[in-house]
């Protein structure tokens, strides 16, 4: 593993470079194929409604898959990531237009865990709209 | 109706090798739109110490949750699949998944709970690479909510 960023250089509190990820109707097919999850809530709007959602909404993995790019893109090396883990609170919901939604993730650094190992733990904030998408959301990643 | 507690450390047969391919973890990191080149560079992935690409972090749950479709689908346990929603996943990751990997899953239902009218399920999956070496576990929880009355 070869994370490029040093544990000496963060505190807590060190803020990660936000991101902002658009996601389309075309987004949440190519991702239904790509990870094998055809559920229709994904991209039949008509079913989504008959189950009581309000339209067709992201996969919560979608939005996981992309809330830990923050980080990724932070350290380098996707391997610096030992732990990730998320709560799906609110679903992202993706209208049928040209726009879709948006998923805005912020991200800092918890807590120093281990001097000697050079982990820390990084709290991720995922929104969209108005709404928290994502709780709990933690990562422990190994710095260099 | 509620779950059988009983089930709780019920541990499922592992599954058939899943066959990590090169050009399944591209599709992957293209679908979430990650240009990240250890993804999809041999190259690039060496000069992070990696023999060869590797995967996203959450590309394996696609396999531990197929997996988990053994719990999920156990007649026994009598989950209503059409209630599920996902509620909480985590992953503890003792390396990074990696192209030829030959990846096998052991799941193992970790808690049955019932909250408000819910089922709450947690199940444990443990994935090993072709030499039996620990590579990932996934945490999955899943919520079937109540049913409305009629």
């Amino acid at each position: 593993m070869a994370a490029k960023i040093a544990y000496d250089a963060v505190e807590v509190g060190t803020e990660l470079p936000a991101q902002v990820f658009p996601v389309t109707r075309a987004d949440l097919v190519r991702y239904a194929g790509a990870s094998g999850d055809f559920n229709p809530i994904h991209w039949n709007e008509k079913f989504a409604k008959e189950v009581g959602l309000p339209d067709v909404i992201a996969h919560g993995m979608f939005t996981m898959a992309e809330a830990i790019r923050v980080v990724t893109d932070w350290v380098g090396d996707p391997g610096a990531v030992l732990e990730y883990g998320v709560r799906f609170t609110k679903p992202v919901v993706v209208p049928n237009d040209d726009k879709g939604a948006v998923i805005e993730v912020g991200a800092k650094v918890a807590a120093k865990l281990d001097d000697e190992a050079r982990t820390v733990r990084v709290d991720l904030l995922a929104k969209s709209g108005d709404q928290k998408v994502l709780g709990m959301s933690r990562a422990v990643v190994k710095l260099a | 109706m509620a779950l059988d507690q009983s089930f709780v450390g019920r541990t499922y047969p592992a599954t058939d090798p899943y066959e990590v391919g090169r050009e399944k973890i591209r599709e992957f990191a293209e679908a979430v739109g990650d240009a990240n080149p250890v993804y999809t560079d041999p190259e690039a992935a060496k000069a992070l110490g990696h023999p060869d690409v590797i995967a996203p972090p959450t590309f394996v749950f696609a396999i531990t949750f197929k997996a988990a479709g053994q719990v999920i689908q156990d007649p026994q346990l009598g989950l209503d699949y059409n209630r599920v929603v996902h509620g909480d996943q985590k992953f503890a990751y003792t390396r990074p998944v990696r192209a030829g990997d030959r990846l096998t899953v052991t799941s193992r239902i970790e808690s049955v709970k019932s909250l408000a009218g819910n089922d709450v399920l947690s199940v444990r999956g443990e994935v090993h690479d072709q030499d039996g070496e620990h590579v990932v576990t996934a945490h999955t929880t899943l919520v079937a909510r109540a049913a409305e009355e009629a």
